[in-house]
């Protein structure tokens, strides 16, 4: 069997980059096992935590938007319901920005120490919100059966939304990761730019409060498109869905994963000499 | 079998330094607002040009590896040795690709297997089962792999009672254990090797030793750096001397060490002569070993010179000290043990000690020295006069056999029937 041949040159794109990355496939499970089980080590309620964090969020933003601010709901879905439902993918979001941000320092003795593609450490970070994700999704179907509200049949479609999503996490959580390495400014601009999103996305109001003139800017943020259409899948025919936002959101995610990998692979060779 | 393995071509890396000008103690606060001014606006423009932010107010190249070449063929055991901050590890880091070299090339044909460290990757929390399965994806085994092999890992490490148990309970002992455990499990074309042996108690150092004597045979091409020159000598089939990035010498394990130990030794002009007691016409110089570079285990000779601005014939005793690395007296000669009296009658005298078995076992030794006058008083002690190398050699020849301890010394044996 001849050997496979490895060529080291200065800023030498990897030929086989992608094979690499499927040689070490197994290295994306492990990491993302590893995140899952060490995550509730020690804690006394361990994995309840993955439920009241959601649940109370969505019991203030609930009590802070509908019942205080008086917002319209989506139709005729109970309020508690369309915030959560909107709360899936931003939570979502959020963690896998955040966690991907930090993952690259945060396993800066893996970096320095041996060899794989790098992509594989945020990646896998990203994997680990699904858990959240999944969780997430089990206490909705329980609340839709206590508010006895039947989905429709979009709510098929609803991986199709999970996947921009996912696109729209890891593009920019690649470029925030890589950038995180060579500039630690970034440890404190993405939890700050998480926390500024929530307000900018429609997680506590439905777009439909959104002034008609505003809504051009606002559909920029890719996060918008995904939400409406997570409660589109969701609430059905009660949610109205702007088709528009959907398109801008895959376009802009498209776009901004392909930025992010090509961003992460130039630095990445740097990686170790920066950590 | 005599394929190239590995193939290094010009290798150099540079890394940018950030120096400190050095500052006077009271400055103004203007100078210090015009100083933090100038470097948060070089901070800035190198973060916009996408540069490195490297604190300091001086940036400086320093080339880690200059020029680097060689060729490693298939099935051979390369060492590297040089001292901290010759370029091992970054050699290791290129090869290994964690890092990316400034110029030149590598080829290497073959899986990569790297051990820069042991347990890399290994998390407290999860237990000795779940951190086999870890470490082994990180160092590149497939999940198969492992299990094949889990066995043999749990009890070379000898650790299976604790298997479930995090290793942040582990004892510092086990956790290395089962870190070079999955390590010496790992099955690669080319496997590299850093200073792992440096863990564990004797007995599991020299089980370690084993597992990599037979990876070595087992036709695999081995790359190792260590500070152990001892191991190097009974692993390496060949081996490179690194001195500030560039290779000084490519050449057969017991030559390369020997020339270690002459570029070592002419380094030693560097630690002045202290006196510990000191004479204001009495000076201790120049120690010269034979041979200069060091001596096998057996016969060896230490000369130093006395200068004296105040010749007299009354007589004199004079004795050498030989300590260890650790600064512990390892052994000492005394002229008056053989009743051997000299007059400082000279401006410069010469005095030479022969020592026909010598006792010291392989390492670096300081000399010490100084003289007596006819009343015992001693007149002048000089430390640091030098340094003494028994090399990792035996009489005949041989490789050094390992022996531990403080001394070690020729005996005469015999039986009888009874």
């Amino acid at each position: 069997m001849p050997l496979p041949v490895t060529i080291l040159e200065p800023g030498r794109s990897e030929k086989h980059y992608w094979r690499d990355l499927w040689t070490y496939r197994e290295l994306f499970h492990v990491l993302a096992a590893r995140d899952i089980s060490v995550r509730y080590k020690q804690t006394v309620i361990g994995i309840l935590w993955a439920v009241i964090r959601p649940v109370l969020t969505m019991v203030v933003f609930t009590v802070v938007f509908g019942k205080l601010a008086k917002l319209p709901s989506e139709g005729n879905a109970p309020y508690a319901l369309m915030v959560f439902a909107g709360m899936l993918p931003w939570q979502f979001f959020s963690t896998a920005l955040s966690e991907a941000s930090n993952s690259l320092i945060g396993n800066s003795h893996l970096i320095s120490k041996v060899y794989f593609p790098r992509i594989i450490v945020p990646t896998s970070t990203v994997i680990v919100a699904f858990i959240d994700l999944a969780i997430s999704f089990g206490i909705l179907l329980g609340m839709m059966i206590y508010f006895q509200f039947a989905p429709s049949w979009q709510i098929i479609l609803l991986p199709l939304f999970v996947l921009i999503g996912f696109a729209a996490s890891l593009g920019p959580g690649l470029w925030a990761a890589a950038l995180n390495v060579k500039y630690r400014d970034f440890r404190y601009v993405i939890p700050f730019i998480v926390q500024f999103g929530l307000y900018l996305s429609p997680v506590g109001f439905s777009s439909s409060v959104i002034p008609e003139q505003w809504k051009i800017v606002y559909y920029l943020n890719p996060m918008v498109g995904v939400i409406d259409g997570f409660r589109w899948c969701i609430l059905g025919n009660e949610a109205q869905i702007e088709w528009t936002s959907v398109f801008v959101a895959v376009v802009s995610t498209t776009l901004l994963l392909a930025f992010g990998v090509r961003q992460f692979r130039k630095m990445e060779r740097s990686f170790a000499d920066l950590i | 079998m005599s394929e190239t393995s590995i193939q290094v071509e010009n290798l150099s890396k540079t890394y940018l330094v950030g120096h400190q000008v050095r500052r006077e103690r009271y400055q103004s606060f203007r100078e210090t607002l015009v100083r933090e001014g100038r470097n948060f606006a070089r901070k800035g423009l190198d973060m916009a040009a996408g540069r490195q932010i490297i604190q300091g107010d001086e940036i400086e190249e320093f080339r880690a590896l200059d020029e680097v070449s060689f060729e490693v063929k298939q099935g051979e055991v390369l060492g590297v040795i040089g001292h901290n901050g010759a370029g091992k590890s970054t050699l290791l880091k290129i090869l290994s690709r964690i890092t990316d070299p400034t110029e030149g090339r590598v080829t290497l044909r073959g899986r990569v297997g790297s051990l820069l460290e042991v347990g890399t990757g290994f998390h407290p929390e999860l237990s000795g089962r779940e951190n086999i399965f870890l470490n082994g994806a990180i160092l590149g085994m497939k999940r198969a792999e492992i299990r094949n092999c889990f066995d043999d890992i749990v009890e070379f490490a000898g650790v299976s009672k604790f298997l479930d148990t995090p290793v942040k309970r582990y004892s510092s002992g086990m956790y290395v254990r089962l870190a070079f455990s999955v390590a010496a499990h790992l099955r690669p074309e080319i496997l590299i090797v850093d200073e792992v042996l440096a863990v564990g108690d004797a007995e599991f150092q020299s089980r370690c030793l084993g597992k990599m004597e037979s990876a070595a045979r087992s036709g695999r091409t081995v790359l190792l750096v260590s500070h152990n020159l001892a191991t190097v000598q009974r692993l390496a089939d060949r081996v490179i001397l690194l001195k500030k990035g560039a290779i000084i010498a490519d050449d057969t394990a017991g030559n390369a060490i020997a020339e270690f130990h002459r570029v070592n030794s002419s380094m030693r002009d560097e630690t002045e002569t202290a006196y510990r007691i000191s004479s204001p016409n009495l000076k201790v110089e120049e120690v010269v070993t034979r041979p200069s570079h060091g001596f096998v285990q057996g016969s060896m000779e230490i000369e130093f010179k006395i200068t004296n601005t105040a010749p007299t014939p009354e007589p004199h005793s004079f004795f050498v000290i030989l300590k260890n690395p650790e600064g512990i007296n390892a052994t000492s000669h005394f002229s008056k043990d053989t009743d051997k009296t000299f007059p400082l009658d000279q401006k410069s005298q010469c005095f030479t000690v022969s020592v026909d078995s010598n006792c010291l076992l392989p390492g670096r030794y300081t000399v010490e020295a100084g003289c007596f006058d006819s009343s015992g008083a001693i007149l002048v002690w000089a430390e640091n006069l030098g340094i003494v190398e028994i090399l990792p050699q035996m009489d005949s020849g041989a490789d050094f056999d390992g022996r531990t301890g403080n001394s070690t010394q020729r005996a005469n044996w015999s039986t009888n029937s009874d």
